[in-house]
């Protein structure tokens, strides 16, 4: 009977691993099989036309611009208040508040960062739908993200590091700087990853802030679409499936690209670091 | 014999009060450490025998809610009055319970206190990680892969890197914390000559659990218990002739 339980478990785990996996194949197994038929270089990299046919270049390149941009504002205040909650704030009740605030900020759905972008950067700020606005928002959504992964990457380097460090006459910003961040980078690169595959899958936040002119920017004032909200509205509008398939092949293989060269560089790192 | 160890002391503790928050964990300590010397700390586990040794390079300091009282003169000097807890860092040196270099070469180990002190000067830094090498005795073992990665030593080995590291900074005092708690018996033995060796240079405070190698290795012998210190002495009389019952029991093993 016992015999029959660990069996009968085991087979439990499996299908559930087997289950989750198909479920994925299937998703790119259909959305591949749907779009392929579009990818050529044209589509990629040709210009859009509203009258079909055309490339999605343009909002290849909004995507890319709102990655960047959020990611230049975000990337070093996350790390800087990280860094200031875990090493230098005297744990008490602030600091407690502020890591309940960022934790629930996590957790808040995109569509509500997006009604307070439309209202707050594209409005009052009068930056108007724009890849501006949208990286803006984009910025306050990955901003938790960054601080909490960030934390997390601080706490796991040993306290013994410090001490050593410190004890060798070293001031606390030396020893930030050359001992605890080189050995939470894996940490912290993981973190910024994470908020690249953000930015790239949001779609609802930049819908309300860049708005959906779809042609290239000729700035980061223009309102301009990136390629989820693309997708989004060639479904919504025409019913294209198969352009919308095509569009999510680019987005898969780009997502693809960004963990792989994530892996890549935190093993990079843990090799120079570790051995 | 009193007048030269008046002269010689290096370190001179007054009446050393510590306080984790409410809970008070060193009692009126008193304590002269002489120059080139070994001074063992005993005392069976959380009797204050590491607080009290990290009260001598303000390593507490990094504990919140930490409150100290009483005095700590080294070299003329009362690190609790003074704010320069840098320098006072770069005069006493300290090796901790298990090995804890960086995630670096051995070299960029070796190197960081001085480095961190602004020597930037390649053939100078050549010379201060040669020197703390073999210093510490492991220069023969490591000369061939100063630039692969510390960790991949064994943990005698990072023990002594670590005592390099300390010697680097060209300190005159150098505390440990059980440093051979982690290791095996031959790479303890080869610490304990590393440490005999090295009292021709340093200072030495060592806290230990090992009673053996504290009669092995250490000139004096301070017994703490409960947070006080309960008798110091030479470590001869300790061991041979403690003048306190409590000291007698521990050193024969009554308890602790």
């Amino acid at each position: 009977m016992r015999q029959f339980k660990d069996n009968f478990f085991r087979g439990l785990l499996w299908l559930s691993a087997i289950l989750s996996v198909a479920v994925l194949v299937m998703i790119v197994g259909f959305i591949f099989y749907k779009g392929i038929g579009l990818i050529s270089f044209d589509f990629i990299f040709g210009d859009y036309s509203p009258a079909g046919g055309g490339g999605i270049w343009p909002m290849i390149i909004t995507t890319i611009y709102t990655v960047l941009i959020s990611l230049v504002i975000a990337t070093p205040i996350g790390i800087l208040a990280a860094v200031y909650l875990q090493e230098y704030a005297k744990q008490g009740r602030l600091v407690r508040l502020i890591r309940f605030a960022t934790e629930s900020l996590t957790g808040i759905p995109s569509i509500i960062y997006g009604l307070f972008g439309a209202v707050f950067f594209v409005t009052t700020l009068k930056l108007g739908m724009s890849i501006l606005a949208a990286s803006l928002t984009l910025t306050i959504i990955v901003l938790p993200v960054i601080i909490r992964t960030t934390e997390e990457a601080l706490k796991t380097v040993p306290r013994s590091y410090r001490e050593g460090s410190l004890a060798l006459g070293t001031t606390k910003l030396q020893t930030l700087y050359k001992v605890i961040l080189p050995s939470s980078m894996p940490g912290i690169l993981s973190g910024i990853i994470l908020s690249v595959g953000r930015i790239v899958g949001e779609s609802a936040a930049i819908f309300l802030t860049a708005g959906t002119v779809a042609a290239m920017p000729d700035s980061i004032l223009s309102s301009a679409r990136t390629l989820t909200v693309h997708a989004y509205l060639v479904t919504q509008e025409s019913g294209d499936i198969e352009l919308a398939a095509a569009v999510g092949i680019v987005l898969i293989v780009i997502i693809l690209a960004i963990n792989l060269s994530a892996t890549y560089i935190s093993k990079k790192f843990n090799k120079a670091t570790n051995k | 014999m009193e007048q030269r160890k008046q002269d010689t002391a290096i370190i001179n503790v007054r009446d050393l009060n510590l306080f984790y928050g409410e809970k008070q964990a060193l009692f009126g300590v008193d304590l002269v450490i002489s120059e080139k010397e070994v001074t063992a700390l005993i005392g069976p586990s959380g009797c204050g025998k590491s607080t009290f040794l990290r009260t001598l390079n303000r390593m507490n300091d990094l504990i919140d809610g930490v409150k100290i009282t009483g005095d700590v003169v080294i070299d003329h000097e009362n690190i609790y009055k003074s704010n320069d807890v840098i320098k006072l860092r770069t005069k006493v040196g300290m090796v901790f319970q298990k090995p804890n270099l960086f995630p670096m070469s051995i070299y960029d180990n070796v190197a960081y206190g001085p480095r961190m002190q602004g020597i930037k000067n390649k053939k100078e830094l050549n010379i201060i990680v040669e020197e703390s090498l073999r210093s510490a005795a492991i220069w023969d073992e490591v000369k061939d892969r100063l630039k692969t990665s510390a960790l991949g030593l064994s943990g005698g080995q990072q023990q002594r890197v670590c005592i390099a590291r300390a010697i680097a900074m060209k300190p005159d005092i150098i505390l440990m914390d059980e440093p051979t708690s982690a290791l095996d018996p031959i790479s303890t033995l080869k610490i304990e000559e590393l440490i005999n060796n090295m009292k021709q240079d340093y200072t030495i405070v060592i806290v230990t659990h090992n009673m053996q190698q504290a009669a092995r290795i250490s000139d004096k012998t301070a017994f703490f218990l409960n947070g006080e210190v309960v008798e110091y002495d030479d470590t001869d009389n300790i061991f041979s002739t403690p003048q306190d019952q409590r000291t007698e029991d521990y050193v024969t093993g009554r308890f602790g």
